[in-house]
């Protein structure tokens, strides 16, 4: 291999190659030419010549498809094509399904099963998938009218789940097909969820607006010279009024805090006089509602990193839902645990009620917007809904933890987990 | 060569069946949840869709039929494929009817306006998931042919009797409580009694692929109907 030895040694291994898979007819080349040489007596030049021929040929790539075949050893010899389409199959997270000409099943991986459940090789996916639009995806794609197609596919029961499918055909002519199925129930929820908040939102504004709409109308009509009933009018269009204000200054609130979710890097606040100040803050509204604060932690300072207003906004929303709520139960004890050290170093805050607490079935829900779990008593208390999910905003900004405690009868325990630093 | 090539040709035709049926399924689940959907969202333009839809059910019915009976006179089909054929008749009927239930929830649409109680079509909508449910479940059978899912199926049944009964309780207090609620609750009360019967029809087609599977009847022990045609509601009206 004397005009290969310029280092190219895959070229090398390439001649050799063709020199091995032609030697028998290298071989039998040679015979003829010396029989010929030996039987004919033809020249010595014309032996060498024929000979040199026959190795030139044999060196020279047989034809245009021995190319591939080559590509093929080399990829095989990296181990790829040894790889086997199941192990691919399971190796991708998301539902996949391998199906033949006749929409019949070859394949699904672990997540499909997981997924649809009941799905066996050989099953039909046209029985399994029933929804118009995936039996139309199948249909064209089986027809050959698209290489690749994709609709979105809904699965009501027995959980609402939404799906991007898209099929295409494997390969060139092997006869298979694949779909694979994205989640996007997500998303989806989370799209809805904005809606229902702004259908919410538009409820909370329109129903005291309703109310002042009808007064407006007694008082320019029935009531226009009766002066008892027109100051008890105005006093509850300005209870509306403040109503619909508070409800915007939480949404304006809700909404700058969204506007930046992470938190400024260095500020420190100091989490006692904080608290106090929440406390004095609120002494006038729990002495309305006939409630006693009772402060139960030391006065040495806690500093911790945050934001002063935001949390300040914290601990008067769950303060003051504790006097409104927990009324019945006349005393309110706001205390501190925790330290610097410790598995979380932190600061655990109980703001603890002993009204009649709230039932386990609402507590999961209790910090989504415009939850409320009776909105009788919410409106009366001039309640917005939001105060919750204020509160649970600004932890998740400041990485820090609710966690709500509380038992039909025995009152309620709002915990706030501050870490340190 | 000329035998196989028979069969196969058969076994094309008794897959168009089952196919035709599973899509004729599809539609109409998709057709029931939309007539629902337009019920409680008072979505008038849902409705017409559902309206209309239902002319594709007929359709599949008619080609299900029309197959069935061409390859019963050519084939002469035994056994499992006879069973296979006649029981594709009988689940295209069922879910023919099933459609035309939905197309009837969709066409009360206009009478029913949005003022009624949102518990009402709550519950209307908590017994379509039951209904729907079952029909799904059952349709998931006759793809996978795994009958001993089947008495799961049948059982659910139970649950929608006795939501549909609570229901009809409910709307029967409606309608005592003010006159004005008649008109509305009547045509709820229909709606529910048509989700109910494709519970039950959902009920039939589980019998009938039983019996395409093992050539057997299901046992006569199937749970009992709704209870409404025992309740009765005293004549006063609750105090307010």
């Amino acid at each position: 291999m004397a005009e290969t030895g310029a280092g190219q040694d895959n070229k090398g291994r390439a001649l050799t190659g063709r020199l091995a898979r032609n030697r028998w007819l290298l071989g039998a080349g040679v015979l003829a030419i010396l029989a010929v040489y030996f039987f004919a007596g033809a020249s010595a030049y014309v032996l060498v010549l024929a000979l040199a021929v026959l190795a030139a040929a044999a060196m020279l790539p047989a034809d245009a498809e021995r190319e591939p075949a080559d590509a093929g050893a080399a990829i095989e010899a990296s181990g790829l094509q040894r790889l086997s389409g199941e192990y691919l199959a399971a190796a991708v997270a998301d539902p996949l399904i391998i199906f033949d000409h006749s929409a019949t099943i070859v394949h699904a991986n672990a997540a499909a099963f997981a997924a649809f459940g009941g799905l066996a090789p050989g099953m039909s996916l046209s029985l399994k998938f029933r929804a118009p639009e995936m039996q139309a995806l199948l249909d064209g794609i089986l027809a050959g009218e698209v290489a690749s197609d994709a609709v979105d596919y809904t699965e009501k029961l027995p959980v609402e789940r939404t799906y991007r499918v898209s099929a295409s055909t494997v390969g060139h002519a092997t006869g298979l097909y694949v779909l694979v199925f994205k989640d996007q129930s997500e998303t989806r929820r989370i799209d809805r969820m904005r809606a229902d908040f702004i259908a919410n939102a538009s409820h909370e504004l329109r129903t005291p607006l309703a109310s002042i709409a009808g007064f407006i109308e007694t008082l320019r009509g029935p009531a226009r010279n009766d002066p008892a009933a027109r100051d008890q009018f105005l006093q509850i269009m300005q209870n509306q009024t403040g109503r619909m204000a508070r409800l915007i200054d939480d949404l304006l609130s809700l909404s700058r805090l969204e506007m930046k979710p992470y938190l400024g890097p260095g500020t420190e606040v100091d989490l006692r006089q904080t608290i106090d100040s929440v406390i004095d803050s609120l002494g006038p509204l729990a002495g309305e509602n006939g409630v006693v604060i009772e402060r139960e932690f030391a006065n040495a300072p806690l500093v911790v990193p945050g934001d002063r207003d935001e949390l300040f906004q914290v601990f008067e929303n769950l303060l003051e839902n504790a006097c409104k709520y927990g009324q019945s139960g006349g005393r309110v004890t706001v205390s501190i645990a925790g330290g610097e050290d410790g598995q979380q170093p932190g600061f655990d805050v109980t703001i603890r009620d002993y009204g009649p607490g709230i039932a386990e079935e609402h507590i999961p829900r209790i910090t989504e917007r415009f939850y409320r779990v009776d909105v009788e008593n919410s409106r009366a208390q001039k309640g917005t809904g939001l105060g919750l999910s204020i509160v649970k905003h600004i932890l998740t900004r400041h990485n820090a933890r609710l966690s709500i405690k509380s038992e039909v009868g025995k009152g309620a325990a709002f915990t706030v987990h501050l870490p340190a630093r | 060569m000329q035998s196989v090539h028979i069969a196969s040709a058969y076994d094309e035709e008794l897959k168009f069946l089952s196919k035709r049926i599973a899509a004729m399924g599809g539609h109409a689940e998709r057709m029931v949840e939309q007539a629902v959907a337009a019920l409680v969202n008072v979505d008038h333009g849902l409705a017409q869709k559902v309206i209309q839809d239902d002319l594709v059910l007929d359709e599949g019915q008619r080609e299900v039929d029309d197959k069935a009976i061409i390859i019963i006179a050519r084939r002469q089909p035994m056994a499992t494929d006879l069973r296979e054929i006649v029981g594709a008749i009988r689940i295209s009927a069922d879910i023919e009817r099933v459609g035309d239930l939905g197309k009837n929830v969709a066409k009360r649409v206009a009478s029913v306006d949005g003022r009624q109680p949102n518990s009402l079509f709550r519950g209307i909508e908590a017994l379509a998931n039951l209904a729907l449910t079952q029909l799904k479940e059952v349709l998931d059978v006759y793809a996978s042919r795994s009958v001993e899912r089947i008495g799961l199926v049948r059982d659910r049944d139970d649950q929608i009797d006795a939501m549909y009964t609570s229901l009809f309780r409910e709307l029967l207090t409606y309608m005592m409580e003010d006159p004005r609620n008649i008109t509305p609750c009547t045509h709820l009360l229909f709606c529910a009694k048509n989700i109910e019967r494709i519970g039950d029809h959902a009920t039939n087609i589980a019998e009938t692929i039983y019996y395409i599977v093992t050539g057997d009847q299901m046992p006569t022990d199937r749970p009992k109907g709704d209870r409404t045609d025992k309740v009765v509601l005293s004549g006063t009206v609750p105090a307010k």
